[in-house]
């Protein structure tokens, strides 16, 4: 039987939530590519994660437990994915389409003779090849896609655009993989890994609720706000470009198009008018909600929930309300 | 030091895109198309280089003969030399595509030490081409630069992730691609666009770079896309005024509750 193989993102020894989702998607697809699940994991942990792994449709984890994943700059995943083609029998990658993993699909794209396809949203099968939807132009069309008969598919999987389910499958069978790196692969090193503010709030490509702030914050300490707000809804907090260019919030939580992409079930944005580079990055959320003192900002004409008023009044009574109903 | 930045022209963010029904591209007649604006901080950083080190920079660009602006205002920042490639047989390239052409450019140019990529086009958006062209030439790939360094014959990067970033280094020559946050680039002076209109520019087709037309264009084309349709229109939502009592937050209370985000 054929494979599909899943290149698992994570943070250490736990999968990342997108990782559950391509898992899902890949299980859901199965049967009409003919073909069974397989994970790739890359650097130590795979025995660790293996039964949820296993729980959410992979029935065979190809890994490679070596530090060296992480010790130098892109290649060694490379490598090792061109071991686990070698080791399978697949001509599907799924991986995350974030942007340090894209880059391990453009390089293998062209070692493996293959096709990618970024942030795709929905998959199904004809004639044995992936067809694939994805959003573009901030989720104003939509494209098809296929990759060409007789190469590689890799296809980069949207975060949130499939839901992680656990299937009920067994343990998966390990198969270490054998991965000499090349001297290509060791030319760029990782000096150091610099870990900044980070806190326990979802990240926001992953998060399913977003509290975004923009400019009409006002100042830095208006992000203590949507902090406070982010945690009575278990969400992650990101900033508009105003915010982060005001240096009120890090650069790596922008939304927008030259920012991150996201597509929570839920995002709520306070003090963002809705420019058009805003909107590329978080108009296919499921849900949108604006709080804005000014009733003609764009941001109203994509939310479902608007609330017309001063974020300084509305926010604080919200996070009243929202705890007095939890109780 | 020889730097070459690769530009790219794009329709303006802020314009409506038509669709060509007989090619599914956008319609580049119907919209403004400008220079990418991720680009200006790549373009931003090579000029740093200019000063810090003498850095002497190339813009590059592939793309149709009307682009050609794109490269004058890419040299009007103060670089010294543009190059395009033009092909009729370009049209239609995918990431890999583009990368290929590119990465023929850069052979051809030979002797350079660093090439600075923005992160992403505004367009495509699939950051595929920086990596892709540092695969075809056999070079590291320093991506998502949000601060860079060049010394002795070597490069430093702050590699932006979800967390932080890495400081990842390599010996020249490399590759990088920069994302915004790592400069705030200046506009062009006027003497700098006046000297934009008389700097060298080098038009080159495939056949100069020995590419095979049939490896690029949408025959060569390794993703095809086959339908473009615009997405479905959103009903109008629901929109309460706050009056300062606090009713609007319970309203909105509510709502979260019903929908059962809280
Ligand atoms: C090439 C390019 C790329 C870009 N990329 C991005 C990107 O990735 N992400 C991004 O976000 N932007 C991006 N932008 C910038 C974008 O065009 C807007 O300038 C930006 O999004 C505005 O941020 P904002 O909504 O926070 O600020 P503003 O547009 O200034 O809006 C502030 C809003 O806050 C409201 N307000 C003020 N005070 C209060 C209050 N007390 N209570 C309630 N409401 C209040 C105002 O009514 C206003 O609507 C880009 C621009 C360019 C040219
Ligand atoms: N046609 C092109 N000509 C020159 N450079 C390009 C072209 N397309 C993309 N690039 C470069 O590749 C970067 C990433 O683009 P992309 O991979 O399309 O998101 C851009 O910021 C440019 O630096």
């Amino acid at each position: 039987m054929s494979e599909l193989l899943v290149l698992i993102d994570h943070s250490e020894a736990a999968p990342r939530k997108l990782s559950l989702q391509m898992l899902s998607a890949a299980a859901g697809l199965a049967d009409d590519a003919g073909a069974n699940v397989s994970a790739v994991w890359l650097g130590p942990g795979a025995a660790d994660a293996a039964s949820t792994l296993g729980a959410h449709g992979a029935t065979k984890v190809y890994h490679w437990d070596s530090e060296d994943a992480y010790g130098y700059v892109t290649l060694p995943q490379v490598e090792a994915l061109e071991a686990a083609l070698e080791a399978a029998d697949t001509d599907t990658v799924f991986f995350a389409s974030t942007n340090h993993v894209k880059d391990v699909a453009s390089r293998l794209a062209i070692r493996a003779d293959g096709g990618v396809i970024t942030d795709v949203t929905g998959l199904k099968v004809e004639d044995g090849r992936f067809v694939a939807t994805k959003e573009v132009f901030g989720g104003d069309k939509i494209t098809t896609s296929k990759v060409a008969d007789g190469k590689l598919q890799l296809l980069g999987i949207a975060s949130n655009a499939f839901p992680a389910e656990e299937s009920g499958g067994g343990d998966p069978e390990l198969v270490a993989l054998d991965v000499e790196l090349s001297d290509a692969a060791k030319a760029a090193t990782v000096v150091s890994v610099e870990k900044v503010g980070t806190s326990d709030r979802p990240d926001i490509a992953e998060a399913a609720i977003v509290v975004a702030g923009g400019r009409g914050l006002g100042n830095e300490d208006g992000f203590q706000l949507m902090e406070q707000l982010a945690d009575v809804l278990g969400a992650g907090v990101g900033a508009s470009r105003a915010a982060t260019d005001a240096g009120w919030y890090p650069h790596r939580y922008q939304i927008g198009q030259t920012g991150r992409t996201i597509s929570p079930t839920l995002y709520l944005g306070s003090g963002i008018s809705g420019a058009i580079q805003h909107r590329a990055g978080m108009q296919t959320s499921q849900n949108i909600v604006a709080i804005n003192k000014d009733a003609e900002a764009p941001i109203f004409q994509i939310a479902d929930f608007g609330v017309v008023g001063d974020l300084y009044d509305v926010v604080p009574k919200l996070i009243e309300e929202l705890e007095t109903r939890k109780g | 030091m020889k730097v070459i930045v690769p530009v790219k022209r794009v329709p303006d963010t802020a314009g409506e895109k038509v669709i060509d029904e007989s090619s599914l591209t956008v319609d580049r007649d119907s919209v403004e198309s400008v220079l990418c604006p991720v680009n200006e901080f790549a373009i931003e950083e090579a000029v740093r280089l200019k000063e810090s080190q003498d850095a002497e920079v190339t813009v590059l660009l592939v793309g149709p003969e009307s682009a050609q602006s794109v490269v004058r205002k890419a040299l009007s920042y103060g670089l010294d030399a543009g190059l395009q490639i033009t092909d009729d047989a370009i049209a239609g390239s995918d990431a890999l595509g583009t990368a290929r052409v590119i990465a023929k450019a850069l052979e051809a140019a030979g002797d350079w030490d660093l090439v600075i990529f923005g992160n992403q086009s505004t367009d495509a958006r699939t950051c595929l081409v920086p990596a892709a062209v540092a695969e075809l030439l056999g070079v590291p790939s320093l991506t998502y630069a949000r601060h860079l360094e060049v010394e002795d014959g070597k490069v430093t990067v702050h590699r932006e992730h979800e967390e932080g970033w890495d400081v990842v280094e390599s010996s020249l020559p490399a590759i990088v691609s920069v994302v915004e946050a790592i400069n705030e680039p200046r506009y062009p002076s006027f003497k700098g666009i006046m000297a934009a209109k008389s700097k060298p520019l080098d038009v080159k087709s495939l056949g100069d770079l020995g590419v095979e037309p049939e490896e690029v264009g949408a025959n060569g084309a390794a993703a095809t896309m086959y339908a473009f349709e615009p997405r479905p229109p959103k009903e109008a939502g629901t929109v309460v005024e706050d009056d300062g009592s606090g009713a609007a937050a319970a309203q909105l209370a509510d709502w979260l509750v019903e929908k059962k985000f809280a």
